[in-house]
């Protein structure tokens, strides 16, 4: 059981990581100076997170010692990020509409997650509630602010979200570790969120005057440790130091 | 394109509750919303603030400094607005 | 001499701040904007050789320490922009300067960083060198410069430790990470010293950033309380400075150091060093690449200026 539930502190752990991954490529490198220190500011909250979801890991596993190994030392098919995580940084409107997309979803999981019978994960989610709230606040702004801006800025998020939209249903599928952890009132089963996520995510969409898009194909797997094609790129970023120098101490 | 640029903001922050608000800076921002949370991300990073208000710069109203003459230094032989300037004997207490 | 620079000259002689709409001479601002401005571009041109190593830091501890530090960098950017906003020259026209090529930035920032040890020797040397120049000017005579330095100078105190740390978990790790440590202060002691600028001889401005007590201390004198320093920390790390000439002189109380290579110093100066043309066209990119966020933000703004809705 213990062991169940380290996977599911690492399945939580790992949208963090690649999300904060992701938004660490763009620090120096944002549209303005007080944009590029926020998105940081995000960045290392996730980062911040994922370190307390996989030290707890680390504490409960069968298979990892520490934090790094949970982080760096396994195969793309061990990771259990859903794929919106994964999307690239192609523009700021990519970016930020991935973020509001995320962080809505982010919200509504730790709020139920703060009712979890396991205290030291109701103990991350009460602190992490409060920067994903924050979070949630800037991406929101951001998309109202750009999807009613100029004429440009409403094209760059119609086509942005277009193209990230397909991934919103994957973050609430649940996976059998889902369902098995919420049935023990430790976790949650995402897809109780879905009505209040795609209430709140389309009102939001309205008021930054941007159409729903209709997506036939919803992109899914990432749970199960299958990626997109992005995925193994990150790694060998993310992995490259462990992978190079083995067992060495940094 | 546009040519113009995200005003100037000045950022005052309470850094614990009790204590006035200082100013910290400032920073560029398109409206005051994202002033706010500008403020917050650049000058809140290390837990500096309880509180923080912005203005945007040019709502300052400031004195002219070449005439700070005129301005200040008729304060400055007021000496009787200071407790120093009564005299109390020394086996006084709580005066 | 007229009366405004009168009172301008007592201030600095009394050690009294010169602040923003205080007469000052023309020359005076236009040194400020010059010295503030390329502060500032350094700081965030000085973001990327850095960021560079973020997303492969090789432990989350490194990686959300890395990435504070970077952010801290933006941060120090801002606050020198703003203090050079004060003088009545918009970041905006600062940042076309830079662009355009017109406006200097730290050379240092030019070299390359090729492995993760050049991130310990960032930290250990370059922000040494960088803390030395910055705890100087918090005792600059223009207000602004001087409160914007004190912040940062607070800031950064995490910075060098941040290198140290690295350079010493490196010095007491494999052969094969004692190589990278070594192989990255080879490579980044020469930088390091010339970030102090050419010698007192060859320097053009600072004779009369001293007299403005913009400087407080020399190139040459910098430069060398930073060798004095920095010589018993490459030793406490086990690491050999690469200078064959370098000795301690009981008689100056000081270290003997080479001879800087100024070839390369002027060269890399007007921008032919390693990476001149890779770090500007960064930050441009980042720019162009930012500007339809920006006039969206202020388009959205103004259309909605007469809501002033500010949630709590």
């Amino acid at each position: 059981m213990k062991n169940k539930i380290a996977k599911y502190l690492i399945q939580l752990g790992d949208n963090c990581l690649i999300l904060g991954q992701r938004l660490g490529e763009l620090c120096g490198h944002g549209p303005a100076l007080e944009i590029d220190i926020a998105l940081t500011n995000i960045s290392l909250d996730l980062l911040g997170q994922t370190r307390a979801y996989f030290q707890y890991a680390a504490e409960m596993s069968d298979d990892f010692d520490n934090e790094d190994q949970i982080a760096f030392l396994r195969k793309s098919s061990d990771y259990r990020n859903c794929h919106l995580t994964e999307l690239p940084n192609t523009d700021f409107a990519h970016t930020i509409i991935r973020q509001f997309l995320f962080d809505q979803y982010h919200q509504l999981l730790l709020t139920d997650l703060m009712n979890s019978n396991d205290e030291k994960l109701k103990a991350i989610a009460t602190k992490s509630i409060k920067e994903v709230n924050y979070h949630l606040r800037f991406s929101k702004d951001w998309v109202i602010r750009l999807g009613d801006g100029t004429e440009t800025s409403k094209v760059k998020m119609q086509e942005a979200l277009n193209t990230v939209w397909r991934y919103t249903e994957e973050l609430l599928r649940p996976s059998e570790l889902d369902i098995e952890m919420e049935g023990l009132g430790i976790g949650t089963n995402p897809d109780q969120l879905k009505e209040e996520y795609f209430e709140k995510v389309k009102s939001v969409l309205q008021f930054a005057t941007l159409e729903i898009p209709e997506n036939k194909f919803f992109g899914k797997g990432g749970k199960e440790g299958v990626h997109t094609e992005h995925f193994g790129y990150i790694l060998s970023d993310l992995q490259y130091m462990q992978r190079t120098y083995p067992n060495q101490q940094w | 394109m546009s040519n113009k640029n995200w005003p100037l903001w000045e950022v005052f922050i309470r850094s614990k509750s009790g204590l006035h608000h200082l100013h910290a800076g400032s920073l560029h921002a398109a409206d005051a919303d994202m002033a706010l949370a500008n403020a917050r991300d650049v000058y809140t990073r290390r837990n500096e603030g309880v509180s923080i208000w912005v203005v945007e710069s040019k709502n300052i109203v400031a004195n002219d400094p070449s005439k700070s003459e005129e301005f200040f230094e008729p304060a400055s032989d007021k000496v009787y607005r200071h407790p120093t300037f009564y005299e109390m004997p020394d086996e006084l207490s709580h005066i | 001499m007229d009366a405004f620079e009168k009172v301008f000259e007592a201030k600095l002689e009394a050690e009294e701040k010169i602040e923003p709409k205080d007469w000052m001479p023309e020359k005076y601002r236009k040194t400020l904007i010059r010295q503030i401005s390329q502060h500032a571009h350094s700081e965030i041109v000085g973001m990327l050789p850095e960021g560079n190593w973020i997303t492969r830091a090789p432990s989350l501890r490194r990686k959300v320490a890395l990435l504070a530090k970077v952010q801290d960098e933006a941060g120090h950017g801002l606050y020198l922009y703003s203090a050079a906003e004060t003088l009545g020259v918009e970041r905006a026209t600062l940042l076309d300067q830079l662009h355009e090529g017109k406006a200097k930035y730290s050379s240092i920032f030019n070299y390359p960083t090729v492995s993760w040890a050049d991130i310990g020797a960032i930290g250990w040397l370059v922000d040494g060198a960088a803390i030395m120049n910055q705890v100087m000017l918090t005792r600059a005579s223009y207000g602004p410069y001087a409160r914007a330095m004190v912040r940062i100078c607070k800031e950064e105190s995490f910075h060098q430790r941040q290198g140290y740390e690295i350079m010493m978990t490196l010095s007491n790790g494999s052969e094969e990470q004692k190589a990278m440590a070594q192989d990255a202060l080879d490579r980044w002691w020469w930088p390091s010293l010339m970030m102090f600028g050419p010698s007192d001889k060859e320097s053009t401005h600072s004779a009369q950033s001293m007299a403005w007590k913009i400087k407080r201390k020399s190139n040459d004198d910098l430069r060398q309380q930073f060798v004095d320093v920095s010589v018993p920390q490459a030793e406490y790390l086990g690491l050999k400075i690469p200078d064959d000439k370098l000795k301690w002189n009981e008689e100056r109380g000081h270290y003997d150091f080479g001879e800087i290579d100024w070839d390369e110093f002027w060269n890399v100066i007007k921008g032919n060093g390693p990476c001149n043309e890779e770090r500007l066209a960064a930050r441009v990119k980042a720019h162009e690449e930012g500007e339809w966020v920006r006039d969206a933000a202020l388009a959205y703004a103004e259309k909605h200026s007469n809501k002033q809705k500010v949630e709590a």
